[in-house]
């Protein structure tokens, strides 16, 4: 198998090659229109065509390292290094991304799966098409170069051969990573699409806005993989590594937020280049910029440029990550400078308090959100550089750099969608905010009333007195939101004589992109109150002999049993702890430690309990070498569950938003 | 009912409102216990785990425990904040630091952030006001053409049309 996959590679290269060769050369034919033997069309068909058995190569590929890690195949060092015989079947499926030449034959793979599809639905706009198509070409041929010359997956052990493998990091024995880093892959592979759309579109001076159009339906898809992948990252380190929270700023979880921040503004400011045919090289930048970052975020993950918890392989294929990237930035820049006169505004922005200036700030915003995270992320290496000692950056700096950029933002969350296009006026403005602005303020006053006060044990505390703000700016933006929905709805109610939900239904429909876009922002300020309540987490931590207790909140832990537990993959120990609340036993939690065989590496598995108000997050830390006695510690952390249940409401939104409107029944007969 | 709907009495109430949350920020006594977690969290663990030393939750920690025991030895020798955090960097390192410090070149990690927005800000908001100026004249110079070129009839329909289509459209 493993001469199988090793050649499968080699055709998939060759066939790369050829496509990025022909497809190029077919469209300068076309381009140029130089009188040639062989017609250009048919030649970028070829290409074509050689893109789609690729596709079916790099498959091959993958198919052979799956099934070399189902057949125990040890020979392969990979294998051996990522597997074991005791390994249950979803986590063997799992071990094709564990490491770093597994992970690259993923990113190649989906790049074949997205260039498949483009492929063939390429008779939307044959010559865009080829474009992109040989743009995408030429993204896989360095990464089947790098799969075939620096990072060989089938590379065969030398030596003699192991009657078993090191097995799975343990880390990644856990559900979410079957899912987690194919989801986050599709989002960053995903955002290739968008760019090679953008290049090509710059590249051959296309007309209107198209190509804006043809690439919306695969920018929110990549978009929502990428969120969904960040979030299940966020879930994974919430219950694995047993510390309590679920993002620690860690420049893995940094590298996979910046493209996420650089393609949530291009979505929110390509709209302005489809309703006004501005923002044109902004909008071009953008997505070559979170095209680079999906690049970066792979170098920081893959290339051991800075040390994570989440950086599961580490190599030396950094220079050609650094070398590809200074290559695309080269074209990007060579591309935009000769075709820059292409690009100048159809429209002007008209008023500082406008629909479009407060996509251009929303666009502002997150953008030096993402410098933040660059700066921080990159800042060591900097410092070791010019200074020549490193410096940590942890939660302390973005906290008080990033969470103040974030509040802002979810600011104009709140304003953007209430401000009219082209310009306001101070009637306007006053009749679409002041509901938000005093459910603002009666929220501080509600929260300061409960005792969500910005100080902690009678000292001003940074956290406490941001999650008030995001408290108070969530509801406010809340009700804009909302008021949005009740005035259309309204005014169909009037008009149709339905009742008020099912004209929310045919508001929606009618409108999917703008609705589903409040859903999507709905869902980010249900998020940002699951992010809020970190603010109140609390802990305890004790040694619990049997029927010892522990309390916590409303919550009573007793100790009513330890013990341990072995199979084929791991050794574990638990305590069985009855969880009472208000003196009545309301269920039992089973923290686990374990030990796995093959690695010889412990791993916590959390307990939790969650509820909407909070999580009961139980960690097993061990035992007392001295006592025998398991080590418990109890978090109590609030409104976590608002995050996971946010993320739903999200994705919802965004499936709205990628549904067609429907037209109204007299726009649809007058069609007719 | 008039004066309830002016915008002075919005204001006037905003502000009230801004003044009794800020009475009620500054409100609070201090409490030296909190200063061991806020330490802990501006500390990190040495023993490579790479978590904040209020965090570091492994059994066994070689360094932690050592670290929590010193960080309370010197909040309860008298010890300021800086000083706590100064004497730890002299004798970890300045990567027990969960954050850059505020002095030398780490200074620029904390300035860079906020110059870039300020920067940013300012540029857009000088360009949209660019912008904006560039548009009136436009308008205006195309308002007036119209106004030499159209007979009465005609200009009281235009401004008609203008105020009732006006500035609010929404999508």
């Amino acid at each position: 198998m493993a001469a199988f996959g090793s050649f499968a590679l080699l055709i998939a290269l060759a066939l790369a090659a050829y496509n990025l060769l022909a497809g190029a050369l077919a469209l300068r034919m076309i381009a140029t229109r130089q009188p040639a033997r062989i017609s250009p069309e048919r030649l970028a068909d070829t290409a074509r065509r050689a893109g789609i058995a690729g596709f079916v190569a790099v498959t091959a590929a993958a198919f052979a390292l799956v099934w070399s890690v189902f057949a125990n195949d040890f020979s392969i060092t990979y294998i051996m290094e990522h597997s074991n015989r005791a390994l249950p079947g979803a986590y063997k499926f799992s071990a094709l991304w564990s490491g770093q030449e597994g992970s690259l034959l993923l990113w190649a793979w989906l790049l074949g799966v997205y260039g498949f599809v483009l492929r063939l639905t390429h008779k939307k706009d044959v010559k865009l098409y080829a474009y992109a198509g040989t743009i995408l070409a030429a993204i896989q041929v360095f990464f089947l170069a790098v799969l075939n010359f620096a990072a060989p997956p089938f590379a065969l052990y030398r030596g003699a051969l192991p009657d078993d493998g090191n097995g799975l990091n343990p880390l990644l024995q856990y559900p979410e990573m079957v899912i987690h880093p194919p989801m986050l892959y599709l989002g960053y592979v995903g955002f290739c699409i968008p760019f090679a759309f953008a290049l090509g579109a710059l590249m051959m001076n296309y007309p209107g806005e198209k190509w804006i159009k043809i690439t919306r339906a695969w920018t929110m898809v990549t978009w929502l993989f990428l969120t969904c992948g960040i979030f299940l990252g966020m879930h994974w380190a919430y219950a694995v590594l047993g510390w309590g929270g679920y993002w620690g700023w860690d420049p893995v979880e940094n590298a996979s937020f910046m493209p996420w921040l650089t393609g949530t503004a291009f979505l929110h400011s390509v709209m302005m280049q489809e309703k006004k045919g501005m923002m044109k090289s902004w909008n071009v930048w953008l997505i070559f910029s979170t095209f680079l970052l999906t690049l970066l975020g792979t170098l920081l993950t893959r290339a051991g440029l800075v040390s994570s918890v989440h950086a599961f392989a580490q190599s030396s294929i950094g220079n050609w990550f650094v070398a590809f990237m200074v290559i695309v930035l080269a074209v990007c820049i060579f591309t935009y400078v000769l075709q820059r006169k292409n690009l100048k505004s159809d429209h002007q922005l008209e008023s500082l308090v406008s629909r479009e200036s407060s996509f251009l700030f929303n666009n502002l915003v997150l953008l030096t959100a993402c410098f933040v995270i660059l700066w921080g992320t990159l800042f060591p290496i900097l410092s070791e550089y010019v200074v020549g000692s490193k410096v940590t950056v942890g939660a302390p700096f973005y906290n008080r750099v990033a969470v103040p950029i974030g509040l802002f933002l979810l600011f104009l969350t709140g304003v953007g969608p209430l401000l009219p296009w082209r310009a306001t006026s101070f009637k306007s403005i006053r009749r679409n905010f002041v509901l938000p602005v005093i459910v603002l303020w009666v929220t501080v006053i509600v929260c300061l009333a409960v005792g969500v006060w910005p100080w902690k044990a009678g000292v001003f505390d940074q956290g406490n007195f941001y999650a008030l703000v995001a408290f108070a700016i969530s509801a406010g933006v809340l009700t804009a939101i909302l008021s949005e929905f009740v005035r259309g709805a309204g005014v169909i109610s009037r008009q149709t004589g339905r009742n008020f939900f099912v004209a929310t239904w045919l508001l929606t429909r009618r409108n999917t992109r703008r609705y589903g876009g409040y859903i999507v922002h709905i869902g980010v300020v249900v998020i940002v109150v699951g992010l809020a309540g970190a603010a109140f987490n609390r802990n305890v931590e004790s040694e619990m002999g049997l029927h010892d207790k522990l309390v916590i909140g409303p919550y009573t832990l007793v100790q009513v049993g330890a013990t341990q537990d072995s199979n084929l993959n791991y050794n574990s120990e638990y305590a069985m702890l009855d969880v009472y609340e208000h003196g009545k036993k309301q269920f039992q939690m089973t923290p686990e430690r374990r030990v796995y065989l093959a690695s010889e590496q412990p791993q916590t598995m959390v307990a939790i309990h969650s509820v909407p108000s909070w999580d009961l997050y139980v960690v097993y830390e061990g035992t007392n070498p001295d006592t025998g006695q398991p080590i418990i510690k109890a978090f109590l952390n609030p409104l976590v569950g608002w995050i996971w249940a946010g993320l739903m409401v999200l994705v919802f939104g965004t499936l709205v938003a990628l549904v067609p409107s429907q037209k109204p029944a007299a726009q649809r007969g007058g069609n007719q | 009912m008039k004066s309830f709907r002016s915008f002075t009495f919005w204001m006037r109430g905003a502000q009230a409102l801004a003044l009794a949350v800020a009475v009620c920020f500054s409100l609070g006594a201090s409490d030296a216990g909190s200063r061991f977690n806020d330490l802990g969290h501006r500390l990190m663990c040495t023993c490579g785990c790479a978590q904040l030393l209020g965090e570091c939750n492994h059994v066994g920690c070689p360094e932690s425990g050592r670290e929590r025991q010193e960080l309370k030895d010197a909040i309860a020798g008298g010890k300021s904040d800086k000083e706590i955090l100064a004497a730890f960097a002299t004798k970890y390192g300045a990567t027990v630091l969960a954050a850059p410090t505020t002095q030398g070149f780490d200074l620029v990690a904390w300035i860079a952030p906020f110059a870039v927005f300020g920067a940013a800000l300012l540029g857009t908001i000088l360009l949209v006001r660019r912008w904006a100026l560039s548009s009136a004249g436009k308008a205006q110079a195309a308002k007036d053409a119209e106004a030499a070129s159209d007979d009465p009839e005609t200009r009281t329909l235009r401004e008609k049309i203008r105020r009732e289509t006006g500035s609010d459209g929404g999508f």
